[in-house]
């Protein structure tokens, strides 16, 4: 069994209420800031505990913090990232809906750290119910003192409220995020300014994922050397993998950093295996904005080494034969799945959620989508796919945030590793069509 | 893409939040800072969307807007960008399919033609009886556990044909007395 910070308790009976997650150790981590650490020692534990942002892109939680401006007289903001959109993605929910106080203790000795004195919990607005059960969890903290005025008498001042989304994946981003919460449509900023500087209402403000900020709570309470131990290289301590598509045992996992790829795929402990006796024909490793891996690069590199869940394992070979951790959302086809018929589905997905601010990706996405819909559907040319691979050249890189890369990558590497399947669906449309739509699907209209 | 929000007009008089709601309304201005009280627009539209028949017409947005001392286009505009908000009056009971990829694998394709099959509409449309509309919906979060629909604030995972007769007949009860 691999070690869990996060989710040990997280099936202790009434754990999301706080007497019971207190008598199983909860808020030990902000007595111990407050009573004990000054808010530079909390930023130096999380440095040393080499986190990195567990919302996808991975960059150092610590380092991140330390960019935070302080100007005198100006309020500083730190805002949870709950807006999990990202297909594949269902991490924060468990998360948030099995032990709700782990992310209220991580906001606040995270707050305390970065000088808030006002912090919020964006939640996607689908999540309604789980809203309810962490507003619950705050409620408690507030009646127990850990929110509020003077914070078990140490002068220290927090309050916490959550902020729904409407349902636009782009909130993710974190300036949109920000736009958002101001009360306005989710159109990304473009940087600089960062956050950092300029966030909320003009201030400093740290944008952090619900999985980073509930992984400081370990971090404090057993110091950052200690979670430095765990997992391997530069992917230190333990992160949730939400596994879904043809598995015997879809479900969010608590890993170390470190476990190969192979044992989490077929191991009883972990997913069981591909379901129905069928074999692995491809694995997105990290959400569905990272590179799709044919069988033969998931559980091995190019190199012939074994594929390790740490980011740079998962990495190695660049997007020509790897991929990213991202946000840790593991999705397996089996052998019956249709590459072409999925990479139009993750294609739909970014075109819908695009917010249309930028042309590249307004357009590109829809143009992406449309190509790839008549592949699909038996009409596409054998010149589509090169068609494909330019309209992504000239979304990658170009727009304001990330959501065209995240468009373009899942398409660029379903071609890359499934070629002659893309041409197949050319030279036999008929073929492709009654595999695909023999099935169901009157309601995706060829336009 | 944004939608006209202008042929959604009634001519019904704004409506307005029971006093109850009214100080929930003050609860989520309170959590932002004075002058900031545009960041309870979305909380707010989703209390009106519960307590005016599902959905948001002009009236609705422009009293919302009223209670938030903002001009009517800063609703509109952010109503018709988040999905979840719908301005055109859907049925009584709203079934959002997921249908992006991890769902798909597990067959939401089949429960999306099933229910349009059962119900004798297609996505988008609502049923004769005006009790349910059927929507899709890109990722819900709900990917290890599919295929899923939402329907109002609750999950249904791991759908079958026969759990959607099951859950189609419940909620008829539900809904039919109200």
């Amino acid at each position: 069994m691999g070690r869990k910070l996060l989710l040990e308790h997280a099936n202790v009976p009434g754990i999301e209420t706080f007497e019971v997650y207190r008598r199983n150790g909860g808020y030990r981590s902000v007595e111990k800031a407050l009573k004990t650490m000054s808010p530079q020692n909390v930023v130096e534990e999380v440095q040393a505990s080499g986190l990195r942002g567990r919302g996808g892109a991975g960059f150092p939680t610590g380092m991140k913090w330390s960019f935070l401006a302080k100007p005198e007289g100006v309020p500083r903001y730190l805002l949870c990232n709950a807006d999990e959109s990202e297909p594949g993605t269902f991490k924060d929910r468990y998360l948030m809906e099995k032990i709700p106080h782990l992310l209220v203790e991580g906001m606040i000795v995270s707050s305390y750290a970065l000088g808030c004195n006002q912090s919020y919990i964006y939640i996607r607005g689908e999540y309604m119910w789980v809203l309810e059960i962490v507003e619950k969890a705050i409620a408690e903290a507030y009646a127990n003192g850990f929110l509020g005025k003077n914070i078990l008498g140490s002068g220290y001042d927090l309050d916490l409220a959550i902020a729904p989304g409407g349902g636009a994946y782009i909130c993710g981003e974190e300036t949109a995020l920000i736009e958002s919460l101001e009360g306005k449509r989710g159109n990304p900023r473009i940087k600089p300014p960062f956050p950092a500087v300029k966030g909320l209402w003009g201030c400093p403000t740290v944008v952090n994922n619900v999985e980073s900020i509930a992984a400081v709570v370990p971090i404090v309470n057993d110091g950052g050397a200690e979670y430095a131990k765990i997992g391997i290289g530069k992917s230190t301590g333990t992160k949730l993998i939400s596994a879904c598509g043809n598995l015997v045992k879809p479900g969010v996992y608590e890993i170390e950093l470190g476990l190969s790829v192979e044992e989490f795929i077929y191991s009883d402990e972990w997913c069981g295996g591909i379901a129905n006796g069928k074999k692995i024909k491809a694995c997105v490793p990290g959400g569905s904005s990272v590179p799709i891996l044919p069988a033969n690069l998931i559980t091995k590199t190019a190199e012939g080494t074994d594929r390790l869940m740490s980011y740079e394992s998962l990495a190695e070979g660049g997007f020509a034969t790897g991929s990213m951790l991202g946000s840790g959302g593991f999705i397996v086809f089996d052998e019956d799945q249709c590459i072409v018929r999925n990479t139009w589905n993750f294609a739909r997905f970014y075109a819908h959620e695009s917010c249309g601010q930028c042309s590249p990706c307004r357009e590109g996405t829809g143009w992406m989508e449309k190509v790839l819909r008549r592949l699909e559907h038996g009409q596409g040319h054998m010149h589509d796919i090169d068609l494909l691979a330019e309209i992504n050249k000239k979304i990658e890189g170009n727009t304001i945030c990330p959501l065209g890369d995240a468009a373009a990558w899942p398409v660029a590497a379903a071609i890359r590793h499934f070629r002659e399947e893309f041409e197949w669906h050319v030279t036999h449309p008929d073929e492709a069509v009654k595999r695909n739509f023999g099935i169901a699907s009157n309601h995706m209209p060829l336009v | 893409m944004s939608i006209s929000v202008t042929h959604n007009y009634t001519d019904q008089p704004e409506p307005e939040f029971s006093a109850e709601k009214l100080l929930e309304v003050q609860r989520f201005i309170s959590m932002y800072p004075e002058g900031k009280q545009k960041s309870a627009l979305m909380r707010i539209l989703h209390l009106a969307e519960e307590e005016f028949g599902g959905w948001l017409s002009v009236p609705t947005m422009n009293y919302v807007a009223r209670l938030l001392n903002i001009q009517p286009i800063e609703v509109y505009e952010v109503a018709t960008f988040y999905t979840m908000f719908n301005i055109e009056k859907p049925g009584k009971v709203v079934l959002e399919v997921c249908r992006t990829g991890p769902c798909m694998l597990v067959g939401s394709d089949q429960i999306i033609e099933y229910i349009e099959n059962k119900l004798d509409i297609k996505v988008g449309q609502t049923s004769a009886d005006g009790m349910f509309t059927l929507k899709t919906a890109e990722c819900l979060g709900a990917c290890g556990y599919g295929p899923m629909l939402q329907c109002g604030k609750h999950y249904h995972e791991h759908l079958t044909p026969a759990k959607v007769d099951e859950l189609l007949d419940t909620l008829r009860k539900e809904h039919s007395e109200k």
